[in-house]
């Protein structure tokens, strides 16, 4: 029987290591993330965890640490939040380009400047050509769940890649909401444990990791990433069908919300989907035929299942929780447009900006999402494709 | 406990190989050798390198120069890349998950750059939380892998490509940082500070020390570079005499915080002799510049008075 529990998205996150029970992790406070190691600590303290807890004194050194640790031939967690996250930029490509599983929690903010604390997708989008895999979570529910899978991703021997699982800082980390968590030993039987093919510690196969690479062979490791974020699809695939089994909570690339017999439709990410999705019931009480996509899986980039889940659509709204400042569209713009692109599916599509610094995005902004695509469909007009929600006049 | 150096020289194997590409005349590769040749024979070691020299010259893939396990990831975070590791062999020791028994030890390479400079906030916190790691710092007194910059470990007056002596300033204008007393105020049960000379007798003892001592411990060492100092590759050995001779580097090492020169020269020269068969101090011996010779042998002069002092005071009943 699973467990009925009330938590926040970060409880539910740290819930989640304490069942996984990793060797080491390694990390440092930034709101809004802080209470995952924080919680963490005290199962450290209260030997309730076999993990050796490194309070390192930066973010730069918890991915580093966490890189020694995962080559070591450990399992190795992390968490952090916007300039947490940019301050491990150097190390985030040098954790994928070493193929170490690192699974890491990230608490989605806005990355400085000017200084915020609030939610948005901004650190997220700056390591997304990082070699991570990253899977969104609308709520503490999701959060929790692709915790638990992402091991079983990032590990498995056609992978081999760091994973982050984000979730949307405060409104689902600090916001509490029923949660089903599965056994202890369920999710230790689910998750298996680590057995790296070669690691530091082995004595009787010393190796070298991090190598000078030069023009002679860097190139072909880079197209084994490539391949190994390829190969992560089937994974995420195989893996969501195992944990389906277990806990009877089906997750696939993306979610599809009344999307088969729609006519206009969202695409956004984290827990503006749970918004959406009360505004989609109200379109649908009046007979507007409106849908969601919520993309579960941003990397790998699911193009063709997007592009096809899409291509009945008359109008799609892509919402980004960043703004690439790029003088273009957002990042999820510009994957779920070019993906529609190479897959020859042709559907009207408007770029929303949203949300940025923690702006409340309310049900009232995403009908008038729902009704600006009414309106390209009437009028079969788009004067401005690169918008934005509910910035101030 | 009595032991004969030159026996173990001869008899130990190498752990670091030739093959490297480190030039001739580098202090580097000596210190890599002998720092892992007081290793215990039956015990395994993962060493981590900071991005440098010594790095991107003994590990180019597909080849390494290195038959321990060695990790590399990038310039300033070799003290924390070690400590994970060091942490995970914690972990994994504790609950079982170590295939093999013995003893593992972990040792991490930095030049000044990297340790110095952009690396001293990752190895201050790899040292104050008390991991079981032997940081070396081969200290060659500027960024010599991008070209011979100024770091904070150059010292005064050194000509170098980014404090150049020019019309208006000579080389360098500020005093070298002391990263071993940086250390030892971190209470670290092991401080040294050596050099490669006198058959590598000081940096061998020092070296096995620091290993195995149990804690974060420290190593400064001092490592010519004949690119960026201007030496003939075959004087090697003779600077680093020299720079020990002048007391411009003193040999010294602190345990649990009491200080104890290692070797104390009979007859101190004058800086100068250190100073002058290299060409980054070339200015300084033009006419004219004779204060900035002066000024040299004062700072010289005031460091190993201060480091007499404190070897005076830690040591009092």
């Amino acid at each position: 029987m699973s467990i009925r529990e009330r938590l926040s998205g970060n409880e539910a996150a740290a819930i989640a290591m304490k069942q996984i029970n990793p060797d080491v992790v390694a990390a440092f406070p930034i709101t809004p993330s802080t209470e995952i190691p924080q919680y963490f600590s005290t199962f450290v303290a209260n030997g309730t965890v076999d993990t050796e807890f490194v309070a390192v004194e930066s973010e730069h050194s918890a991915m580093s640490a966490c890189i020694g640790a995962e080559a070591a031939g450990s399992r190795a967690m992390t968490a952090t939040s916007a300039n947490g996250l940019s301050l491990m930029w150097e190390m985030i490509y040098i954790a994928s380009s070493l193929r170490l599983p690192i699974v890491m929690s990230l608490v989605n903010r806005a990355v400085s400047g000017p200084l915020n604390i609030h939610n948005d997708h901004s650190d997220a989008m700056g390591v997304r050509d990082a070699g991570w895999i990253m899977l969104f979570s609308e709520n503490n529910q999701e959060a929790y769940d692709n915790l638990i899978m992402a091991h079983r991703i990032a590990e498995h021997k056609d992978v081999q890649l760091p994973l982050m699982v984000c979730q949307d800082g405060f409104i689902t980390s600090h916001s509490i909401e029923n949660i089903e968590l599965i056994e202890d030993d369920k999710v230790k039987e689910f998750v298996g444990s680590y057995k790296p093919e070669h690691y530091l510690l082995n004595r009787k196969e010393p190796i070298a990791i991090g190598p000078l690479d030069l023009q002679a062979y860097l190139f072909e490791h880079k197209v084994q990433q490539a391949n190994a974020m390829r190969n992560a699809k089937k994974v995420i695939e195989e893996v969501a069908k195992d944990f389906e089994k277990m806990t009877g909570r089906k997750y696939s690339f993306f979610e599809e919300y009344k999307l088969e017999d729609a006519e206009i439709a969202i695409v956004c990410m984290n827990s503006t989907a749970g918004t959406t999705k009360f505004v989609v019931d109200q379109l649908r009480n009046q007979g507007i035929k409106a849908g969601l996509l919520k993309l579960r899986m941003f990397r790998p980039f699911p193009t063709e299942e997007i592009a096809k889940s899409l291509s009945h659509l008359k109008a799609v709204a892509v919402l980004d929780k960043a703004d690439s400042l790029n003088g273009a569209g957002g990042a999820l713009f510009e994957d779920v447009t070019s993906a529609m692109y190479v897959n020859n599916v042709h559907v009207p599509t408007v770029n929303y900006v949203y949300g940025i610094g923690g702006r409340d995005t309310t049900e009232n902004q995403i009908k008038s999402v729902y009704d600006d695509l009414l309106e390209i469909v009437k009028t079969n007009k788009i004067d401005n494709p690169y918008r934005y929600i509910g910035l101030r006049k | 406990m009595a032991y004969n150096l030159k026996e173990i020289v001869a008899n130990k194997p190498s752990r670091f190989t030739e093959g490297h590409r480190m030039c001739a005349g580098c202090g580097a590769p000596p210190v890599a050798r002998m720092v892992l040749r007081a290793l215990k024979e039956e015990d395994h070691a993962v060493i981590c390198g900071a991005t440098g020299c010594m790095e991107v010259s003994t590990f180019i893939y597909p080849y390494t120069a290195w038959t321990d396990s060695f990790i590399h990831t990038a310039f300033e975070c070799a003290a924390a890349t070690e400590s994970g590791v060091e942490a995970a062999y914690k972990s994994l020791k504790r609950q079982g998950k170590l295939p093999e028994n013995g003893t593992t030890k972990f040792i991490a390479f930095g030049g000044d750059g990297g340790t110095y400079d952009i690396g001293i906030q990752s190895l201050s916190g790899a040292m104050e939380r008390g991991h079981d790691i032997t940081y070396v710092c081969y200290d060659n007194g500027a960024y010599m892998n991008t070209g011979i910059q100024r770091s904070s470990a150059t010292p005064k007056f050194a000509d170098t490509t980014t404090s150049p002596a020019g019309k208006v300033t000579q080389g360098k204008m500020q005093s070298r940082k002391d990263l071993a007393q940086i250390m030892v105020a971190h209470h670290l049960p092991y401080v040294a500070q050596t050099i490669a000379v006198n058959n590598f007798k000081d940096l061998y003892e020092k070296s096995e020390k620091a290993i195995y001592t149990e804690g974060p411990t420290f190593l400064n060492v001092l490592s010519p570079c004949p690119r960026g100092w201007g030496y003939p590759t075959d004087e090697l050995m003779t600077i680093n005499k020299l720079a020990v001779e002048t007391c411009y580097w003193p040999l010294y090492e602190v345990v649990n915080g009491k200080y104890k020169i290692t070797y104390k020269p009979a007859k101190k020269l004058p800086v100068e002799e250190f100073l002058r068969p290299q060409k980054r101090f070339k200015h300084m011996f033009k006419p004219g510049n004779e204060w900035m010779i002066e000024e040299f042998q004062k700072e010289v002069d005031s460091r190993w008075k201060e480091l007499l002092d404190l070897e005076e005071m830690t040591n009092k009943e």
